[in-house]
């Protein structure tokens, strides 16, 4: 659990952020969202002192991190920021290590360390341990850059804008690894973006942060359902905010129980994984009223009716 | 052919085969200096006396008819070698016999030309040798240059010219020649002159170096001082050696005669410290400004990840900035090591040894061959120091790209 007080940031006469104070929770993603200059990349960097703040302090399990030396307190914290930052004269695995053996790690347990991280964000070592950055494609560069984030197994990430520089389509896949990573490690991760889609899509809380203030900090459908600030509303986009509460639920955890007429299959399938936005676009697609819900091995484990999904995407 | 392709000495990409072979442009130009050397200048200079002008002979009148025609055919087979030869191989071949046969006609021609145990006679090579000499080399520096040979090769060939030009003169292939004859005289004092030029080179090198090393990281974290740092000593630059040499001799003169301590370092006016010191200045500036475009080279992201990772600000220092900064600093180092080989040899001037004594020495006395003796490995010297961290700085810049 992460505590910020009255965290407060102020280069000269500005105040880049302005007395900020949340909790972030153990073995979750939170994300802080805001355009740019609105202060979010300063408070993160308060965490780990990359910046150090004019008043306020920082708690990590009950700890001040003002307690022991800068350097000492980002060992224990990892920290990823766009553009990866991979020394560019060590190899992938040399660059995974930096943090294990910074703190004098074994170089046997070191070894390992990196072999598991690797193989847990799909680079082979094999093939990748004694390969270069630039040798790399931006997407793995990205995963390197996580894996060594977390190669010291902190109990807290920094993200700073951490897909900034991939492409849509890599972006999503990063993201998805990302949250399977979360669920595998249970690390507590912060992640600072401009792109409200990436956050609903990772956060379990969002924050949403303008000129150094956090203007609302809740769960994702409660931004969207309940905005407390006009900006979280434009943010949130009104004309589309139903579709935005869709995206938030996956078919599986909406489907209804066995099939609607009792046969064997009716309508479209449609993956336990996909988000009830894209179960409806696919069921309009189809032109069916209903879908029958299939888990990875293609079981069926229920069905779908426009008629639910679209209860769904009203506030409750 | 484009216009890259002329700049490079690209071969045209072929398009039909050719009625008869392409002519080397180079080649051409290479061959026309050389034949003008051969026919109309003179190969050497023979001189009574070691200050009298010489004599000019050609090829033809000092070696036996049968070794001139047989060097001018050789010569001839190099010209239509640069001439129509597209392989460099085969062009760094015909350019290195080349010179291996102007340098044994060199040798035959002064044992030729030097009467038995007359030690007074000089057979100096002449204009002609020298223009065959620089051609052939141009040859060589372009077949090589069209090898693109690595860091390794580059080295092997160094010392491979190196080698068998020391043997060939510890052998007494050349004794004969003026130059070899004026070292004969001048051994004790060669050796001496080799070791000033040397340590003068290295030792403000390296005092410079430690100077300019923190100064250049200090500009680094200073922007705002940079700019008023660097034109100081941009400004240092402008000063001639000889005058700077000159400006400096007064202070470190009263120095020497008010401080007895400076005076037992070896501390005066003239000689070695004026030199040190003013080789000193003149380093700064390659080195501190090569260092701050090195660590400027070195991205933000990385620096910060450096530090996001929990490095101290020397570990990231040391094991970031500076090792991604190597290969520019190496690069400054280099601007610096030949620029002071070079500026040693006016230091003699004011009594800082070095090779740059036969060079004065000579002009001095009028004697040529004594300023070759001091020329040359001077050249020499400086050739094999850039070469040797133009080769280094490749391999590190390899290692992080």
């Amino acid at each position: 659990m992460i505590e910020i007080e009255g965290l407060t940031k102020q280069y000269g006469s500005t105040t880049v952020v302005d007395a900020v104070s949340m909790v972030i929770e153990r073995n979750s993603i939170t994300v802080i969202v805001g355009t740019s200059g609105s202060g979010k990349s300063t408070l993160l960097r308060m965490i780990n002192r990359l910046v150090e703040p004019t008043s306020g302090r920082v708690l990590i399990a009950g700890r001040d991190t003002e307690a022991e030396p800068a350097y000492r307190l980002r060992r224990r914290i990892g920290y990823v920021i766009q553009g990866h930052g991979l020394f560019p004269h060590r190899t992938v695995a040399e660059n995974v290590a930096t943090v294990p053996r910074l703190l004098g790690w074994e170089p046997a347990r070191i070894r390992d360390r990196v072999e598991q991280l690797l193989e847990a964000l799909q680079l082979d070592p094999a093939s990748y341990s004694g390969k270069y950055p630039h040798q790399l494609s931006g997407g793995q560069q990205q995963r390197v850059g996580v894996a060594r984030a977390l190669a010291a197994e902190p109990a807290v990430l920094l993200m700073d804008e951490p897909f900034g520089a991939l492409d849509p389509i890599i972006r999503e896949k990063a993201q998805d690894d990302l949250l399977e990573i979360q669920r595998k490690f249970g690390t507590t991760m912060l992640v600072v973006t401009h792109d409200i889609d990436e956050a609903f899509r990772l956060g379990d809380r969002v924050a949403v942060m303008s000129e150094g203030r956090v203007l609302q900090y809740d769960r994702p459908e409660v931004l969207i359902a309940h905005p407390a600030d006009p900006l979280v509303a434009r943010m949130t986009g009104s004309s589309e905010r139903a579709m935005r509460l869709l995206s938030l639920t996956t078919a599986g955890e909406a489907a209804l129980p066995g099939t609607a007429d009792g046969s064997a299959h009716e309508g479209p399938l449609i993956p336990a994984g996909a988000s009830l936005r894209e179960a409806l676009s696919e069921l309009l697609w189809r032109g069916s009223d209903c879908g029958t819900v299939v888990d990875g091995d293609g079981k069926p484990c229920g069905h779908l009716t426009v008629a639910a999904i679209l209860a769904r995407g009203r506030p409750r | 052919m484009t216009a890259l392709d002329v700049l490079l000495r690209r071969p045209a990409p072929a398009r039909d085969a050719p009625a008869f072979p392409r002519i080397d442009r180079l080649g051409a130009l290479l061959a026309l200096v050389g034949a003008v050397a051969l026919v109309l200048l003179p190969f050497v200079d023979f001189k009574a006396n070691r200050i009298l002008p010489g004599d000019p002979h050609g090829l033809a009148q000092v070696l036996p008819t049968w070794a001139a025609l047989g060097c001018e055919a050789m010569f001839a087979a190099v010209a239509v070698a640069a001439l129509l030869a597209s392989n460099a191989l085969l062009r760094l071949t015909a350019a290195l016999a080349g010179i291996v046969i102007i340098a044994a006609a060199l040798a035959a021609a002064a044992d030729a030309l030097t009467p038995l145990h007359n030690h007074i006679v000089r057979v100096a090579p002449g204009a002609g040798f020298w223009l065959l000499l620089v051609a052939l080399g141009l040859l060589a520096a372009d077949a090589i240059a069209r090898l693109h040979p690595g860091p390794g090769i580059r080295v092997l060939l160094l010392a491979l010219f190196l080698g068998i030009a020391g043997l060939s003169l510890a052998h007494g292939t050349f004794d004969r020649v003026s130059i070899m004859r004026e070292y004969a005289v001048n051994a004790s004092a060669f050796a001496l002159a080799a070791r000033q030029h040397v340590g003068l080179s290295l030792g403000s090198l390296a005092a410079a170096f430690i100077v300019a090393l923190p100064l250049g990281i200090f500009c680094h974290r200073a922007p705002r001082l940079q700019p008023g740092i660097l034109s100081a000593l941009n400004l240092i630059q402008t000063i001639p050696s000889i005058a700077l040499f000159g400006i400096l001799m007064a202070p470190l003169g009263a120095l020497a005669a008010h401080v007895p301590l400076a005076a037992e370092l070896g501390i005066r006016g003239i000689g070695a410290a004026p030199a040190v010191l003013a080789l000193f200045l003149y380093s700064l500036l390659p080195l501190v400004a090569n260092t701050v475009a090195g660590l400027k080279r070195v991205s933000p992201a990385t620096v910060e990840a450096a530090h996001g990772m929990g490095m101290t600000r020397w570990q990231t220092l040391l094991s970031v900035e500076l090792i991604l900064a190597l290969p520019v600093i190496l690069t400054g180092v280099r601007i610096v090591l030949v620029q002071n080989i070079g500026l040693v040899a006016v230091a003699a001037l004011i009594g800082g040894g070095g090779f740059g004594t036969f060079i004065f020495e000579g002009i001095g006395q009028n004697a040529i061959d004594l300023v070759l003796l001091g020329a040359i490995p001077t050249v020499v010297l400086a050739f094999s120091a850039g070469v040797l961290l133009d080769a280094l700085v490749e391999v590190l810049d390899q290692a992080s790209p």
